[in-house]
């Protein structure tokens, strides 16, 4: 009966052209009721735009110490003025935002990967292994992470360079999603999808990749997001505190010589005004984008219209 | 009519979904006698549980009562306000629910719920006349008294869903609305249930109005039975004459596609698909499955009307019979 | 020749922790074998509580038993080799209860029926294997164009139990075990779907294992029966027999209290004790007489079957609700009594009416049932 296929309205994916229109039009939809996500990604864009346009500014060169004279304030020629170093702030800022950002990611994404991976398998093959990471993992969480990453870093000599952090911030940063997503994985085995899959003849490995990791996706990204976030001020607690490299430009090193040289007091705003403004608009990003997907990923808290 | 002590009139109910509304219950119509249990059946969206839900003015958004009548004695319950419908539920029409059995406190003893409602109600009781209240209750349901100091989990389903039924009389309501009360229980337990429910509506003098989708369960518990489809009343007619001889096509498929204990033999499904709750057919909703479909039939959207005396069918197979003049009462 | 698959004096505990000698007895020494001729639609009726999910999933493979072994072709199913195991999966398939649950959200319908394929090697090139997928949709009465590619939340219930079923024909196995496949479906659709699991044994000769409470479907499609109570056989043979002539007092109740869609039959005149006091819906709870304690429950299990004659439960399940109840039933476990050649109960009642079998005799009945009503 042909009505039958009228009455169901399904939609028909012609062409690839009017199914890419679905998709982006099912995706604006849903970006429109979900303000979080986009103020999150706007402000994310914003930081990258800056970085983009800066490049094209100034010289990066001027980043290092001595390229002019120091302390002056902003001016046409030193939009962000200088440091007590001489160093051009602008060219500072440009060269350090994507460094501390490359940090976060670098180190989340090393994190949430090691951390799915071992909750995979404690999750999936129970066992000694899952009482291992388990355990691991417990204790771990409890511990404060600072302290580990103070001591870890002051055993490095000259500071930590940048892949140094990235390494010692991971070392850390696949507790927690370790712990979240073997959650998930464990409530997902039980269903019954997995065991029509595995009377289809389908093997444990196989399940886990192509039955079991699709449905995780929203759960992973979430807690990239919240790793990033992480990583990026374990990173920032680091340098601030002094144990960073201290030829490093990143925006805690920054903030490192502004405490150093007392730039509060003395009133020199121009130096620790951007770096502030970064960092802040940096994680109310980060968080508001991990705000907007954890409504995308819990159903039960989505907005009616 | 004026024996009727609840009575529906055009009810509707949508719900507002981003795609268009869902019309759940599109134009419902009934009466509800005292002494009467009126049964509606019904498959998965046909809108049967929305109108229990509705009855009691329980819908919420993105659902919305969109128009219609409900008088209950005498009162439009879709007019007044949240307060006096507050005092209505539970003292002149009670809700038993599908999960009735798992909304119980599972740490509050049963002795507390049962009084919680009579006490919302303003019942000032002493300790030792709600003790006995709810004594009185439980045996009413044919649950020992040391059921009352028991906690829900310490109790099986068809235990806690007759404490739901306690607690749904306590105040003597002149409506019970039972929605699917039985779906979760085994079927010895069902029986148990349903003569309990019986045995209480009888002696209270109630009216029981049984939502659900076992037809096997309406021929043995309700008079008279309404069918529901696509959110609208397709046939109302007395159980047993229901059965004998279904008039609405759909009826006769259903009742045919029933398996029975008598004898083994063939059972028919109905062939199609359940109407998509977005975009109902033109015209009959049941036109794309019917066999006897007629031209009429996808354009013209058939009323409820009286073609037997208490018989109630909206089918243009009928049209012929239509009694003379209008017929503005509905079943 | 061994049996395509058997149970033998399969019992199954949960529960039984370090400190706990009360476990759930889901199961009790069961037995039963499923032969692959001639190919039978066999019920298992029980209510919440009887062991019949238990039952399904130990005869997967999917749980383990705690005592008694599950044959394969004579083979337990813990020491498959490897390519047994694949014939294994390529004779039993399940058809689940759920049918939303059985899909992963991820993909399309499609994906359920293209994995066995691609597992199985049932069909190489593209063009084989669309023409595979489309004759088991139609086989099961669906057009490939209105399911195909479609997820499976924009199909009904009945279409995706359809679907299932399809995967389970595709494979061709001699045995479906299909776990309440229509209680989560509209009426009117059931008695298609339940249609095409009654053409699947007769026109393609598979033997079916039909679980589910409902009676009324259990007696339309299935040639012999087993009514499971608490983990115990209640009663079993031909269903015809079991159904007009219950004999077991448990039986006689279920009959009794199916609601018939006929306002001129009405329920029953079978009472249900009220004295007594209420016995939640569930599995039995027995004390093991081993105390468990560090032991693995296994272990204390085993112990306690050895003492009680191969069972773990000390007296009828029945017992507490049943108008007959003597001292006896308290006292031991009835055994089946074989009051037909096919046809047995587990009461007291008829300990004069007909050899006492033991556990493995079930068999025996069972396979004389459904031959008599072929005859017919």
């Amino acid at each position: 009966m042909a009505t039958l296929a009228q009455e169901q309205a399904l939609p028909t994916y012609e062409t690839r052209a009017s199914r890419l229109g679905v998709v982006a039009t099912g995706t604006f939809r849903y970006l429109r009721r979900n303000p979080e996500l986009i103020v999150g990604l706007c402000l994310l864009a914003a930081l990258m735009a800056f970085v983009a346009f800066g490049h094209a500014l100034v010289d990066l060169d001027k980043a290092r110490p001595l390229s002019t004279r120091p302390l002056l304030p902003p001016s046409p020629v030193l939009p962000f003025g200088s440091d007590k170093q001489g160093r051009n702030l602008l060219a500072v800022m440009v060269v350090g935002t994507p460094q501390t950002l490359e940090i976060g990611v670098l180190a989340g994404l090393i994190g949430v990967s090691v951390g799915t991976v071992l909750a995979l398998v404690s999750a999936f093959y129970r066992g000694a292994a899952d009482a291992i990471i388990r355990g691991v993992v417990d204790v771990g969480l409890t511990i404060p992470g600072l302290m580990v990453l103070i001591t870890l870093a002051m055993n490095v000599k000259g500071g930590l360079t940048i892949p140094q952090m990235i390494l010692v911030v991971a070392a850390l940063a696949w507790l927690f999603p370790a712990r979240v997503i073997r959650a998930q994985v464990l409530s997902s085995r039980e269903k019954a999808y997995i065991d029509v899959a595995r009377l289809s003849g389908m093997p444990t490995p196989a399940i886990i990749v192509k039955e079991v990791l699709p449905n995780l996706m929203p759960f992973i990204v979430a807690s990239l997001v919240g790793s990033v976030s992480a990583a990026v001020l374990a990173s920032v607690g680091l340098e601030v505190l002094g144990l960073g490299s201290f030829d490093s430009l990143t925006i805690g090193m920054t903030l490192y010589w502004v405490i150093y040289y007392a730039a509060i007091i003395n009133s020199w705003w121009w130096w620790w005004l951007p770096p502030i403004v970064i960092i802040i608009m940096l994680f109310t990003g980060l968080f508001l984008i991990a705000v907007g997907l954890d409504e995308f990923a819990n159903p039960r808290l989505r907005r009616r219209t | 009519m004026a024996t009727d002590v609840l009575r529906v009139e055009d009810l509707r109910v949508w719900y507002h979904t981003p795609r268009g509304p869902v019309k759940a219950v599109d134009g419902v119509s009934f009466g509800l006698l005292s002494n009467e249990r009126l049964g509606l059946v019904g498959e998965s969206g046909s809108g049967k549980s929305t109108i229990a839900l509705a009855l009691m003015r329980l819908i919420r958004p993105p659902g919305r009562i969109e128009g219609g009548r409900v008088q209950l004695d005498g009162v439009n319950l879709l007019e007044i306000a949240d307060e006096p419908m507050r005092r209505l539920r539970l003292a002149a029409i009670a809700l038993v629910a599908q999960g009735a059995m798992n909304s119980l406190n599972p740490v509050v003893r049963v002795r507390e719920q049962i009084i919680d409602g009579m006490r919302d109600h303003d019942e000032k009781l002493t300790k030792q006349a709600a003790a006995a209240r709810v004594a009185s209750l439980l045996d009413q349901v044919g649950l020992k008294p040391e059921v009352a100091d028991r906690f829900p989990h310490e109790l099986s389903g068809g235990m806690k869903q007759r404490v739901c039924i306690a607690i749904a009389i306590a105040l003597r309501p002149k409506v019970i609305l039972a929605d699917e009360p039985t779906s979760a229980l085994d079927v010895v337990v069902q029986r148990q249930v349903m003569e309990t429910l019986k045995r209480v509506q009888e002696q209270l003098g109630a009216s029981v109005v049984l939502v659900g989708h076992d037809m096997g369960l309406m021929a043995q518990f309700v008079h008279r039975l309404g069918v529901m489809y696509a959110g609208r009343l397709v046939e109302v007619s007395p159980v047993g004459e229901i059965f004998v001889e279904p008039l609405h096509p759909y009826t006769r498929l259903l009742i045919g596609s029933l398996p029975s204990l008598e004898e083994k033999g063939k059972f028919q499904g109905i062939p199609g698909l359940p109407p998509s709750v977005l975009e109902r057919p033109s015209g009959c909703s049941f036109h794309p499955r019917c066999p006897h479909a007629m031209p009429r039939c996808s354009v013209e959207d058939p009323q409820l009307q009286q073609v037997r005396p208490n018989r109630w069918v909206a089918c243009h197979l009928y049209d012929e019979s239509e009694s003379n003049g209008k017929v503005v009462v509905s079943p | 020749m061994s049996s395509l698959l058997e149970a033998r004096g399969v019992s199954k505990i949960f529960g039984g922790g370090l400190f706990d000698k009360r476990v759930t007895v889901a199961l009790d020494a069961f037995s039963f074998a499923i032969e692959s001729t001639p190919p039978r639609v066999t019920a298992i009726v029980g209510e919440s509580g009887s062991g019949k999910t238990t039952l399904a999933r130990l005869l997967l493979g999917l749980i383990t038993p705690t005592t008694g072994e599950v044959l394969y072709n004579g083979t337990n199913l813990r020491k498959l080799a490897r390519d047994d195991r694949r014939s294994f999966l390529r004779d039993v398939q399940m058809i689940f209860q759920d049918p939303y649950e059985v899909y992963n959200p991820f993909y399309k319908v499609d994906h359920v029926l293209e994995t066995p394929i691609t597992e199985f090697k049932l069909a190489s090139g593209q063009q084989a294997r669309r023409a595979l997928i489309h004759e088991s949709l139609r086989a099961v009465g669906l057009r490939p164009d209105e399911t195909l590619g479609r997820y499976p939340h924009q199909l009904s219930g009945g279409q995706r139990q359809r679907i299932m079923v399809a995967r389970a024909v595709l494979l061709r196995p001699r045995l479906i075990i299909a776990d309440e496949p229509v209680s989560m479906v509209d009426a009117s659709l059931r008695a298609t779907i339940l249609d095409s699991l009654r053409q699947l044994n007769r026109d393609y000769g598979m033997s079916i294992v039909y679980i589910t409470h409902d009676l009324t479907t259990a007696y339309q499609i299935s040639d012999n029966i087993i009514v499971l109570y608490r983990g115990s056989v209640a009663e079993a043979g031909d269903v015809d027999l079991v159904v007009r002539q219950p004999k077991h007092p448990y039986t006689q109740l279920l009959i009794q209290s199916v609601p018939e869609p006929d306002p001129a039959h009405p329920w029953g005149a079978v009472e249900i004790r009220t004295d007594v006091g209420e016995v939640a819906n569930g599995a039995t709870q027995v004390e093991l007489n081993v105390p468990v304690g560090l032991l693995p429950a296994g272990a204390g299990a085993s112990a306690t079957a050895k003492a009680h004659g191969g069972h773990l439960l000390s007296g009828c399940p029945f017992a507490d609700r049943c108008p007959h109840v003597m001292a006896m039933c308290r006292d031991s476990v009835p055994p089946l009594y074989q009051l037909d050649p096919a046809r047995a109960a587990a009461c007291f009642l008829y300990r004069d009416s007909g050899p006492a079998l033991a556990v493995e005799q079930l068999n025996e009945v069972m396979s004389a049932a459904g031959s008599s009503a072929r005859s017919t």
